[in-house]
């Protein structure tokens, strides 16, 4: 039976190896985009599979996680009488935590998995030692347009999210459970401020840089064929999942401190 | 040559840079490449050109757009001049119908031709070919052992091949080395690497030709236009 301390070390080494290799992808990536050619239309395809065909399971998501908001909240406010305080709640979870982190963790399913299957099976199939034959630098080529794309995206899906969210509060709050229309919007518009929606998209920004570096950085360093690629994809999705609750916690207590 | 694991592919990828040796040398005319900075190693990378042991083609490109994708990153050839060049590069792999495919719908042997016709897109000086025939059934064997020599002697190129196909190495071969457990024991022509009295080399030689022999391979030297 291995020792406890030797297990403990050893996981410590590995995760610290992996950050800090995930720190040099990253700031390689950052410091390739000011280096030409400037792969635009590389980004562009990008943004279009991580952005754009995220969008319906984005507003699928944002839609249910509103009306269910709304539904449990009335419950609950109704047995104080405050069910005048629904719009705001829903509005403020959603805009604060909810669009931010759902809309992170469903683009980590698709679009992160996706991500890490493709680099990882370009790996295995020799196709990212054939661009660095090719003169070619891989993390330029793959990683910074992918990074950038995340970056740029996750923040107009979590707006997405964010209304559609809002709109489904609104549907089961004013048409279903009857609360008065006015006061479910005017106690919204008072209590969300113009900071509560932008420190949600500062975390967009943050997890979108997160789900897609560790995407590329798990296939990249993918190793032993199809095996090695299920592996990196899975791992993938779920340090990231893991990533964006830890690092909501920290963006949460730096930013609405 | 040598057996499986003795580090074939792995001298191939410290030739280009790809891996970076413990110690030692690579001098490629006259530089030494472990010495060079990440810049200068993507510049030497320009002038080689590397056939991977399964192709290694880019799968969310056609056959086409692989080819043009060194010369869409390195050079400043138009559109046209870029889609005239991989025409005629398929053509002489003899895959230009294949132009518009995807590589998943290539056989082994096309998938090869395509990637040798990607690694000669820039006229390379020094092409690498990691097992280019392993995997192919003897018939396109000889064809692709064919193709080596016909480009290697049209454009006047250095190759580097690794093999196991003794008909290959036979006939394309001006030098032969045989490498054993990480070292080179032995180097030298065809014929002399045939008499070369190590009991390794004898041993792999032999086997290699009897397994030629029992398989219905003739010993035939390589003809234009077979």
């Amino acid at each position: 039976m291995e020792n406890p301390v030797e297990l403990l070390g050893g996981f410590s080494l590995r995760l610290l190896r992996e950050m800090g290799g995930m720190a040099v992808m990253f700031v390689q990536a950052m410091l390739y985009t000011f280096k030409p050619p400037f792969r635009f239309r590389l980004l562009l395809k990008q943004m279009e599979f991580i952005g754009v065909k995220s969008t319906l399971v984005v507003l699928l998501t944002g839609l249910f996680s509103g009306m269910v908001l709304a539904l449990q909240g009335y419950y609950g406010f109704r047995k104080f009488g405050g069910e005048s305080l629904l719009g705001a709640t829903v509005a403020l979870s959603l805009v604060r935590e909810l669009g931010p982190v759902l809309t992170g963790l469903m683009v980590t399913a698709r679009a992160g998995s996706a991500i890490a299957a493709e680099l990882g099976t370009m790996r295995v199939t020799e196709q990212i030692d054939a661009l660095w034959a090719m003169a070619v630098n891989p993390v330029h080529y793959l990683v910074m347009p992918r990074i950038w794309a995340g970056i740029l995206m996750l923040p107009l899906l979590t707006i997405l999210a964010d209304v559609i969210g809002i709109l489904g509060g609104y549907f089961v709050g004013v048409i279903l459970l009857k609360i008065n229309a006015g006061i479910f919007v005017a106690k919204m518009r008072a209590l969300v401020e113009l900071s509560d929606i932008l420190n949600g998209l500062y975390k967009s920004f943050v997890f979108g840089a997160l789900l897609t570096l560790i995407g590329c950085y798990k296939g990249y360093h993918a190793r032993g064929g199809a095996e090695g690629v299920g592996r990196a994809t899975t791992e993938a999705v779920v340090i990231s999942s893991i990533s964006i609750l830890v690092g909501d916690y920290i963006l949460t207590s730096l930013l609405f401190s | 040559m040598g057996r499986s694991g003795t580090g074939k592919s792995v001298l191939l990828k410290h030739i280009i840079g790809l891996m970076e040796p413990d110690e030692g040398q690579i001098i490629v005319d006259g530089q030494d490449i472990t010495k060079m900075s990440a810049k200068e190693l993507l510049k030497i990378r320009k002038r080689f050109g590397m056939l991977f042991q399964e192709g290694a083609l880019f799968d969310s490109m056609t056959v086409g757009e692989n080819v043009a994708f060194p010369l869409y990153e390195h050079t400043k050839l138009s559109e046209k001049e870029i889609w005239q060049r991989v025409r005629e590069k398929l053509a002489q792999v003899d895959l230009l119908g294949a132009i518009d495919k995807m590589p998943s719908e290539l056989s082994g042997g096309m998938k090869k031709r395509a990637a040798l016709a990607r690694a000669l897109a820039l006229e390379p000086e020094i092409v690498l070919f990691d097992e280019p025939t392993t995997g192919l059934d003897p018939v396109m064997q000889l064809n692709i052992g064919f193709l080596i020599k016909k480009t290697q002697q049209q454009h006047k190129l250095t190759c580097v091949v690794i093999s196991h196909d003794i008909i290959v190495a036979r006939a394309t071969a001006d030098r032969i080395a045989f490498l054993h457990e990480g070292v080179i024991i032995a180097q030298g022509s065809p014929e002399e690497i045939a008499r070369f009295p190590h009991p390794f080399v004898q041993e792999f030689w032999q086997t290699l030709e009897l397994g030629s022999k029992e398989v219905g391979h003739e010993e035939r030297p390589f003809e234009p236009g077979t």
